[in-house]
């Protein structure tokens, strides 16, 4: 049972010092200072490693921005030619220094232009590229992660995962490089430049770093914690927004919309506020860098002047130092904006590197064992299972052999653990002791591509994809003519209504397959699992939503069906289970009755009971 | 999905309701800003004269009350700086939450039908990135849209007072801005459209993928999915790529441009100057106004891409809000006798799903009496589910009508109606909430009693005190965690539990196994006694719960009558519900 208390459980949940690990300190919204430089170091080390294969690009950019800076440099200088001496001299009548500044001046906008723009078409193409990059892995990674993880984990957290935390990413990369580039790049710039006019009134500028790296440090720090509140918050707010559209049925039968009114307003305002807070941190910030910027020009107007008076001090120079220091604290705002940009995406990425860093339980072979032709004989050798190490044991110990296209039919009480062993047939959880073996294999250390030729599992959560029906059956076999799933489709007993529907085959079952009833959609889905012609077949609960004459005929096809493979039936129709050539009642996740139905019936157990009386309730 | 696209000011204007309550501080923000600009253009000013007065003429006596000012001026800068932050973070946000709200409650409101249209990544992008867009564009780019149009537009002027000629150079650059803006709006905002319907897209993918995780594990089409996501990534690539072309391309006029102007003034200020037109003074002044002009001009381009992204952001937002809510109360409602009886009729009821002719239901003719059960038995596709959604008007009909104790349910106020009638759905829908919330859901008042009451009803109460916190246990999302017994069984609880007068019951014992069966039948039993009933039904263990049976085919009641009589007379429901269970028993 993976279930979470509804408020306050989850701080019992990991045990403290892993409490950062994966996904674990995702619901944390104030983490301690070492978690949180943990949770940084994480994040940071996702970003060089999407952004390491670019770093020819990224250098070449660099140089871009360079030979940019370098270039628009020359402007003003032209412009001071031209009004020093290309209008006097024009005025001489000797127009061609001032044609050549003009020129010239024309030329470097031209090229500064041409600069620009290929940089932004760069660092675009690199932006986008590691986007994708990462959108694929957060994509393969959720698919990779086990079936227990996605229980636990809900869809809308995945979905805000490869969405908003990754349009986190985006932003930064469109509008941060560039201002960290030109921002570290000019401050280098002019550090330079002062110093060479003069140390002693330079290390006065540049001593204004002090507080700057003091507040910079404070500034990081503010702006990770608001903006760890922010992914937190819209994470929620997706959450949410996503099971009230999917379950918007419900919540219109049952009134709920004021509750959720009433939620959703809590989670916006807890958005709004934690973006508010991230504004105003930015706000203190920017502000704060400028006074230090303004006094120290005040600082060096004052004492530069006294050396100016007392002749240590070209007066040019301080001039060329008002000037420049003006220029000097121009690009923190930038830089501040980077920094915003860039807590915000490690905030992100926070989220999106725990998700990369769950394991999946359930993990593909690394040197598999090839299966060959599957004839469908399973074995179970000494399988237990429990949810977790240290939970209590859902199926003791056992052992169970299954011999090639048999039929078998589980039967128990709810929480029985009937699902529980289908689930592990089909390798959707691994056992916690012992192996379960497909002819002579370790499930474990067959391919997954392989596996789920060989075994195929039908849940009675029928899911339909965006798609027409068509595609929906093809599903179980891509490969399929659309002749092979007409005939799917024909011997479930689907063919009739599909053919019924505006565009038969083609109709776009809307979302969620809105446009089917349900009964229609475990058709379907059945269609699809007899198309993937699997040699074991997993069914559970798979026709609870059929009508008497449509279950007839997934009855008859089944029959012929599973004639000649090996299948697992969890059926609550006891006309299902009578067709299978062994039953295996299940109490408390131990087998207690294991043969063939006429056995049991004939016998005393609890089938025969129970079979008397369904006897009965027909009457 | 995509209309007719208005122009990009047009669209804007539909944000003025979110932003007329924030008008106050989103001007004051641009004052702060414009007075910041101010203060900044004023320091170096005075800087110069420091430089020229007291320092060059060696008067540090002088020098003090100019440092004060600079000093002053500097801390009057960041306070502005400050101040313009500060005073647009709340506004910002606080019309990104209303709008977000706004659409999430319309979502709430718009009928079963819409949804069913939508994909769900469309609706969810439209509630975080597109506004996100638009809190971006209030708390920044609107301030400095119109601060740097103000700063333009007094350069300009500043430059024509120096001089015409000059003014008339700077004016000929700044005019193909116009030609630009609208070059943004046909290139641009459509390659920015694009991308955002794609990343709709995407996001429905990766819904899909996570919600249908278990049909892609158990067919191993992890592959194929994710072959088809990464299509679609592709081409959210190509457009975004796209877009920063555009982008780049745009941005270059701009920045080309100002720069021509100031080498066009130096040429044609040399001429002046020979003409004796013009001082290299007004010169040196005009040069000096417009580099001081560039980084206004400069940012037009960015703030036009914001501008249309946002265009387009609201755009599709609207393209929600819009929507007409066609399922709504009456402004008049009628009202119910009290206490409700319960007395349910179909008359004439005719449907056909919104956009397709064909009906589904063509001329429903029923009736279930105060405390009867009546069953509704047909082939699989035949409309059953869809009777049981106009009860509770998840759907409309389309001619005809449906009453509860007389009233038509169009007159009852929606949530009186609701209150009434009691739902359980084929496929029970739970929420990542706990199970007394899921039980719950909208009813008012309930307390922990009323709640196990309703779960004892249903037999729900042993499974639900098994649970490791019992009912403060939080059940995933859908309910995954549970069987799907369990779930139809807490489905159950929950369509009880508001007591209601009515109960819709569609197919409520499908998924519960044999040995359940008989305990939630016992329960129906008890459930049903009392209140009207319409209870979609499969197997004839449901239908004898039934104190009539209606038989649906083709859009009609083809026969009412018991279960023993239709068995007897009627050929279609023998077809239907001589089970299997009785040919294997027979």
């Amino acid at each position: 049972m993976t279930a979470v208390r509804d408020e306050g459980g989850a701080t019992a949940v990991a045990a403290q010092e892993e409490s950062w690990r994966g996904v674990a300190a995702e619901d944390v919204e104030d983490v301690d200072r070492a978690t949180g430089a943990k949770l940084q170091a994480r994040s940071r080390r996702l970003l060089a490693e999407l952004l390491r294969p670019h770093t020819r690009a990224a250098v070449l950019a660099l140089v871009i921005v360079v030979v940019e800076n370098l270039v628009t440099l020359a402007g003003p200088l032209l412009i001071a030619a031209a009004i020093d001496t290309g209008v006097p001299a024009a005025l001489d009548g000797r127009p061609d220094a001032l044609a050549w500044c003009v020129g010239g001046y024309a030329a470097v906008a031209l090229a500064a232009t041409v600069l620009r723009w290929s940089f932004v078409r760069l660092t675009g193409r690199i932006g986008q590229d590691v986007l994708l990059v990462l959108r694929e892995r957060i994509f393969r990674h959720a698919q990779r992660l086990s079936i227990s993880f996605h229980e636990k984990y809900t869809s809308g957290k995945v979905i805000s995962r490869a969405t908003s935390d990754v349009d986190a990413l985006q932003d930064l990369l469109e509008e941060g490089l560039d201002g960290f580039f030109t921002s570290l790049l000019s401050l280098l710039g002019i550090s330079v430049v002062l110093l060479w006019l003069d140390a002693p009134l330079a290390l006065v500028v540049l001593s204004g770093f002090v507080p700057l790296v003091l507040l910079t440090r404070w500034f990081q720090r503010r702006s990770g914690a608001a903006y760890r509140g922010t992914r937190g918050a819209i994470a929620r707010i997706i959450v949410q927004f996503v099971e009230t559209m999917n379950g918007i049925r419900a919540v219109q039968a049952f009134r709920r919309e004021r509750r959720n009114r009433a939620i959703m307003a809590e989670l916006n305002g807890r958005f709004r506020d934690a973006n508010t807070d991230a504004m105003g941190v930015m706000a203190a910030y920017t502000s704060s860098v400028r006074v230090i910027g303004n006094v120290s020009l005040a600082v060096i107007l004052a004492w530069g002047a006294f050396r100016v008076a007392g002749g240590q001090l070209e007066l040019g120079v301080l001039a060329a130092f008002t000037l420049y220091v003006r220029r000097f604290y121009d690009p923190f705002d930038q830089l501040a904006m980077f920094t915003n940009a860039y807590a915000s995406a490690t905030a992100a990425l926070e989220k999106i590197s725990g998700l990369l860093e769950e394991e999946p339980t359930v993990r593909e072979p690394e040197d598999p064992t090839p299966l060959g032709d599957v004839r469908g004989a399973v074995r179970f050798e000494g399988v237990e299972f429990r949810y977790a190490p240290g939970s209590p044991l859902v199926l003791p110990r056992f052992d169970l052999t299954v011999p090639a296209g048999q039929t078998v039919a589980l039967v128990g009480a709810t929480g029985a653990g009937k699902s529980t062993l289908a689930k592990l047939v089909a390798r959707f959880y691994d056992p916690s002791g012992g192996a379960v073996l497909l002819d002579g294999v370790d499930l474990r250390s067959v391919a997954d591509a392989e596996l789920r030729r060989a075994v195929v599992m039908v849940t009675q959560e029928n899911f339909l994809f965006d798609g027409s029906v068509l595609d929906n059956i093809a599903l179980g076999r891509p490969s399929a003519t659309r002749e092979e799933v007409e005939a799917a489709a024909r011997a479930v007993g689907a063919d009739g209504f599909v053919r019924a529907l505006p565009e038969g085959y083609d109709t776009d079952v809307r979302k969620r397959g809105g446009r089917l009833s349900a009964g229609q959609r475990q058709v379907v889905a059945f269609a699809r699992a007899f198309l993937a012609d699997p040699a074991v077949l997993v069914l559970d609960e798979a026709t609870s939503s059929l009508d008497v004459p449509t279950e007839r005929l997934v009855q008859d096809a089944l029959e012929t069906v599973l004639a000649d493979r090996t299948a697992f039936i969890i059926a609550h129709r006891l006309s299902t289970v009578l067709i299978a050539d062994r039953v295996l009642v299940l109490d408390d996740g131990r087998v207690v009755e294991d043969g063939t139905p006429e056995e049991l019936i004939g016998g005393e157990g609890r089938f025969a009971a129970l079979h008397a009386a369904w006897r009965d309730s027909l009457v | 999905m995509s209309q007719e696209s208005t122009s990009t000011a047009a669209t804007l204007r539909r944000l003025w309701p979110y932003l007329k309550p924030v008008r106050t501080p989103i001007a004051l923000s641009m004052v702060a800003t414009l007075l910041a600009m101010l203060c900044g253009l004023g320091i170096p000013l005075i800087t110069q004269r420091v430089v020229d007065g007291p320092i060059a003429g060696r008067d540090l006596a002088a020098l003090p009350p100019l440092i004060g000012l600079v000093v002053l001026l500097g801390c009057a800068e960041a306070a502005l700086f400050y101040a313009r932050r500060k005073l647009i973070a709340r506004p910002a946000s606080d019309v990104e939450a209303r709008m977000r709200a706004e659409l999430y409650h319309h979502l709430q409101d718009l009928q079963v039908s819409f949804h069913d249209r939508w994909q769900s990544g469309q609706l969810l992008s439209r509630a975080t990135s597109d506004l996100t867009q638009v809190r971006r564009f209030v708390g920044f780019s609107l301030v400095f849209l119109v601060v740097n149009t103000l700063v333009m537009a007094t350069g300009l002027g500043v430059l024509f007072w120096l001089s015409p000629a000059m003014g008339a150079v700077a004016l000929a650059c700044t005019l193909p801005l116009l030609a630009l803006s609208y070059l943004f709006e046909t290139k641009f905002k459509v390659v920015a459209r694009r991308a955002q319907d794609q990343a709709g897209d995407l996001t429905t993918v990766v819904e899909e993928s996570v919600l249908g995780i278990r049909v892609l594990k158990a067919f191993g089409r992890g592959p194929h999915l994710t072959g088809r996501f990464l299509r679609q990534a592709r081409e959210l690539r190509s457009s975004e790529i796209a877009k920063v072309k555009v982008f780049a391309a745009l941005w270059a006029v701009l920045i080309v441009l100002p720069e021509l102007g100031i080498a066009g003034q130096l040429a044609f200020g040399a001429v002046g100057i020979a003409d004796g037109t013009l001082t290299v003074g007004t010169l040196v002044a005009a040069v000096t106004v417009s580099a001081y002009l560039r980084w206004p001009i400069d940012s037009i381009g960015w703030l036009l891409a914001e501008t249309n992204s946002t265009a387009s952001a609201v755009e599709r937002y609207f393209e929600v809000v819009d929507a007409p809510v066609e399922i709504t109360g009456p402004e008049r409602p009628g009202s119910l006798p009290e206490p409700v009886r319960g007395h349910v009729r179909f008359e004439g009821v005719h449907f056909a799903h919104p956009g397709s002719a064909h009906e589904v239901l063509r001329g429903v003719d029923l009736e279930v009496r105060p405390g009867e059960t009546v069953a509704l038995v047909g082939a699989t596709g035949s409309g059953k589910t869809t009777v049981t959604a106009l009860v509770p008007r998840l759907a409309d009909v389309t001619r005809g009508r449906v009453t509860i104790d007389g009233v038509d349910v169009r007159d009852l106020e929606l949530g009186r109606l609701r209150e009434v009638v009691g739902t359980a759905f084929e496929e029970p829908i739970l929420f990542s909430a706990s199970v007394t919330e899921n039980v719950a859901l909208g009813v008012d008042g309930v307390d922990e009693a009323r709640v196990r009451e309703a779960l004892r009803v249903a037999r729900a109460e042993e499974f639900v005190d098994a649970l490791p916190w019992g009912l403060d246990t939080r059940i995933g999302e859908q309910g995954l965690s549970l069987s799907g017994g369990q779930r139809q069984r807490l489905a159950l609880a929950r369509a009880v539990v508001g007591r209601p007068a009515v109960l819709v019951l569609d197919d409520p014992l499908s998924a519960l196994d044999v040995h359940t069966e008989a305990e939630v039948e016992a329960a129906l039993r008890r459930v049903l006694k009392g209140v009207t009933a319409l209870v979609v039904a499969h197997r004839p263990s449901t239908v004898q719960l039934a104190d009539r049976v209606a038989v649906l085919v083709d859009g009609r009641i083809a026969a009412v009558g018991t279960h023993t009589q239709l068995l007897a007379e009627d050929e279609v429901y023998r077809h239907l519900l001589a089970t299997l269970d009785e040919e294997v028993a027979a």
